[in-house]
């Protein structure tokens, strides 16, 4: 057993109501510069959906992950070694810009600057690549709450079963529910494997998956092979750059930037320890729906005295420790196992979980005239509906609707026992013990899901300050600040500076 | 700099033209080859990428770039051959003269003919996609003109003089110099009196090379073959107490590389 401690996270999807803050202030702490305008370390899609980038999830075509080969060997699906290194000089499978977007920005100047004049002076939208006007036609969340579903949500690559032929023209009357999606940090990532000059790496410490910005050398197959498409090119410094988990605040001991600012309060950060040795068995489970059941074979108790010697062997801190028993992803997603992984079936092992939604379940009780508030009514919709089960089973269970329908029984049980007791009542204990919850347990995940406290959410032991990056860097200087003249092009902790000053070249 | 070259006997004396575009000349970029390189790699890691650009453009790019690479893979093995390698030990292989002519011609050919269309077609879309001609900076404009000049140079030479002229013996006299060069025993008069497209060619190509370390072909010697052997999985451990950061570089971490899937 060789332990490792990771800092994972969980989102609780019903809370999320798709206000963008966490992609917002992502952007302005991580990728407002040049070079990455089109990039999104963290995202929210609403799905039914074509996603960001768009149709990333069809792997036959974008080849990300990996897959088993003929002989259960587990491969990268973009290919082997060899097949790699021969297409360096052009990948064939890299996204282009317009699968994700042309960046804009606005002639916001001529708002002030115009002359006076008859008509009023609006801001025109300006491509930041050519510097020209443009028409913005598709964007990181072009169908927002399913607006223009009808004309693209049917390229879902979720949609493709028998049953999904009726939920294309049904679904923008039944159901939605927004997806915020960032960097798995992946026990077992397909980017770092198939970087071809080792640029990319996972962090003992905290499993936080990074790209060395030194050694990058720009050969862009990490974006290839993510299925995820959460590594990014900088076209103005030709390497690779993705979401860093915002590891000086983890190192500190506080929340990402889009935990601490979700609106929804949905978010969830902590430890889960895991034994290395078994990620690559777990990953090439042979049944692609049972791979979840693989992958929390590969968690570790906290709590087990047999782990925490082994952890204490691995040189994880007493006060690590201690975080990883408090750890609100450890409840989540062994405890009560209510949180599942986005795809599974790419096999990567993805680190960010989330309790799956309830509202598509609830919106097809009220569409078919039922009562939301009647548990026997919703148990029935999770058992009969089979649209928004399929759905959400594509996404997070690798097509295992039973998988999908006993997390939401426990959620429909959890909601109806807290709604008779937040009326007064006792609470009907047998609802609870149908779906394996004692009522203890069942106010425990109450609170968890729906009244933690900034404190319960996040649970991040801070690094200790012998081996952390980001605090010996910042000791000396400030950390994202871009090399003044006297020190050329330092940047501490991988952020690189600009190699041109602005793209929008034309700008008057 | 180089006093035992420059001072070392010749045939016929070579003017001081000659001595400065063919001892001095070569000998500067070389110079500025090797110290640029050794600067750029400890100074400028940040910078050492191929800058992709296919991102922004992608149609040109996917014949465009394995067309000129290949090419230019066969073009640099045929001036392995042709120019460190002397007649005599082609021969001595057993490979006659008009083996080694038609050879040359035709593998030539092939090769020179992919390089200039990937070449065409990966400057075609960096003058026309406006994205990437943006995207172009002051080491491209020096790079790209550089190479198409010594391409461009060198593939007329050859078609002028060896495909549809009478042919000339470059082996006798460029490839003595370009020894010379290598050996510390430069040999400038023998390629004074080399057909005026040849001299120019080789001119050019000093200069790329002095050009090299500071433009993106720097990527040339990151080809990563280390990945055909290393573990999939990579780990590190977060950068190690480092020594306050210097001017020459941060914090380094410790890398170390793991077995793990
Ligand atoms: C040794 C193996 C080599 C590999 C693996 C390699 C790989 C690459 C890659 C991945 C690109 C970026 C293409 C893109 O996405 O935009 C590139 C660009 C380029 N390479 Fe190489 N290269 C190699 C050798 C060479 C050599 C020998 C030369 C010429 C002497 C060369 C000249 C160039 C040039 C000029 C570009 C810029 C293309 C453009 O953006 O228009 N490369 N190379
Ligand atoms: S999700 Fe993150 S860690 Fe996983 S493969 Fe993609 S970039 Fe790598
Ligand atoms: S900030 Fe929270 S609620 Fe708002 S979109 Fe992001 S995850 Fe959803």
């Amino acid at each position: 057993m060789r332990v490792m401690a990771q800092v994972a996270m969980v989102m609780n999807l019903d809370k999320c109501i798709g206000c963008h803050t966490c992609s917002v202030t992502c952007k302005q702490t991580w990728t407002n510069r040049t070079g990455v305008e089109y990039a999104w370390f963290n995202n929210v899609e609403t799905k039914p959906g074509v996603g960001y980038p768009r149709r990333y999830e069809d792997q036959e075509h974008w080849k990300g992950g990996w897959m088993l080969d003929k002989r259960g060997r587990l491969v990268l699906r973009s290919g082997g070694r060899v097949k790699r290194l021969l297409s360096l000089f052009s990948n064939p499978d890299l996204p282009s810009i317009e699968d994700y977007y042309e960046p804009v920005t606005y002639d916001y100047d001529n708002l002030v600057s115009a002359p006076a004049q008859k008509d009023m002076p609006v801001a025109r939208p300006r491509s930041v690549l050519t510097g020209r006007p443009t028409a913005i036609t598709w964007g990181a969340n072009w169908e927002d709450g399913l607006g223009g579903a009808p004309e693209h949500a049917g390229a879902d690559p979720n949609l493709t079963g028998a049953w999904a032929d009726k939920v294309k023209f049904e679904f923008e009357q039944t159901f939605l529910f927004h997806l915020p999606r960032l960097c798995e940090h992946c026990l077992n990532p397909a980017c770092v494997s198939a970087c071809p000059s080792g640029a990319m790496y996972k962090r003992v410490e905290d499993g936080i998956v990074l790209v060395d910005q030194d050694r990058c050398r720009g050969w862009r197959m990490c974006v290839t092979a993510c299925p995820y498409k959460k590594v990014y090119v900088n076209h103005a410094t030709g390497k690779a750059e993705k979401c860093t988990f915002c590891f000086p605040r983890i190192e500190a001991g506080q929340p990402t930037v889009c935990s601490e600012t979700c609106v929804g309060r949905l978010r969830y950060l902590g430890l889960l320890l895991y034994d290395a040795d078994k990620v690559g068995e777990a990953a090439a489970t042979a049944n692609e729906r049972d791979l979840l059941e693989a992958q929390r074979g590969v968690f570790l108790d906290p709590s087990d005295p047999g782990v925490i010697a082994a952890a204490r062997e691995s040189g994880i801190p007493e006060d690590w420790l201690e975080a990883a028993r408090r750890s609100p992803v450890y409840d989540l997603v062994m405890r009560y196992k209510v949180a599942l992984p986005l795809h599974p079936e790419y096999r990567t092992l993805p680190m960010v979980w989330y309790v799956p939604p309830l509202s598509p379940v609830l919106d097809s009780v009220d569409a078919a005239g039922g009562n939301q508030d009647d548990p026997d009514h919703v148990f029935a919709a999770v058992t009969r509906l089979r649209i928004p089960l399929e759905y959400l089973a594509e996404l997070f269970t690798a097509g295992d609707t039973d998988v999908v329908a006993g997390v939401l029984m426990k959620l429909t049980a959890l909601r109806s026992y807290m709604r008779e007791r937040t009326l007064g009542e006792a609470g009907d204990e047998k609802v609870l013990k149908a779906v394996g919850l004692t009522a203890g347990e069942g106010q425990d995940l109450h609170r968890l899901l729906a009244v933690a406290k900034y404190a319960d959410r996040y649970v991040v032991p801070a690094a200790h300050k012998e081996d952390a990056a980001a605090l010996t860097a910042m000791e000396n200087r400030c950390p994202v600040e871009t090399s003044g003249e006297a020190e050329p092009r330092k940047v501490m902790l991988g952020i690189p500076t600009l190699r041109r000053h602005t793209t929008a070249g034309g700008r008057p | 700099m180089n006093a035992t070259a420059l001072s070392s006997p010749t045939a016929t004396p070579a003017s001081g033209t000659d001595l400065l575009l063919w001892v001095a000349f070569p000998y500067i970029c070389l110079a500025v080859f090797v110290v640029g390189h050794v600067w750029r790699y400890r100074q400028d890691q940040f910078g050492w990428t191929t800058h992709t650009s296919q991102l922004l453009e992608h149609r040109w790019l996917r014949w465009g770039s394995p067309l000129f690479h290949l090419g230019a893979f066969m073009v640099i093995a045929g001036h392995v051959v042709g120019l460190a390698v002397p007649a005599s030990w082609t021969e001595a292989g057993g490979i006659s003269e008009h083996t080694y002519h038609t050879t040359a011609v035709w593998a030539g050919s092939v090769a020179g003919v992919a390089m200039v269309t990937g070449l065409g077609m990966l400057c075609a879309r960096r003058l026309l996609t406006r994205r990437i001609r943006l995207g172009t900076d002051r080491s491209d404009k020096v790079l790209f003109p550089l190479l198409s000049a010594t391409v461009l140079l060198g593939i007329s030479a050859t078609a002028a003089h060896n495909v549809l002229g009478a042919g000339y013996d470059y082996r006798e006299t460029i490839s003595v110099w370009f020894r010379g060069i290598f050996t510390l025993q430069p040999r400038p008069e023998a390629i004074t009196g080399a057909p005026l497209l040849f001299q120019l060619h080789a001119l050019t190509a000093c200069l790329l090379f002095a050009g090299w370390p500071f433009t993106r072909l720097v990527h040339v010697w990151s080809v990563p073959i280390g990945y055909l052997a290393r573990p999939y999985l990579v780990y590190r451990r977060r950068a190690t107490p480092a020594p306050a950061p210097t001017a020459g570089g941060r914090p380094r971490s410790t890398s170390g590389s793991r077995r793990a899937a």
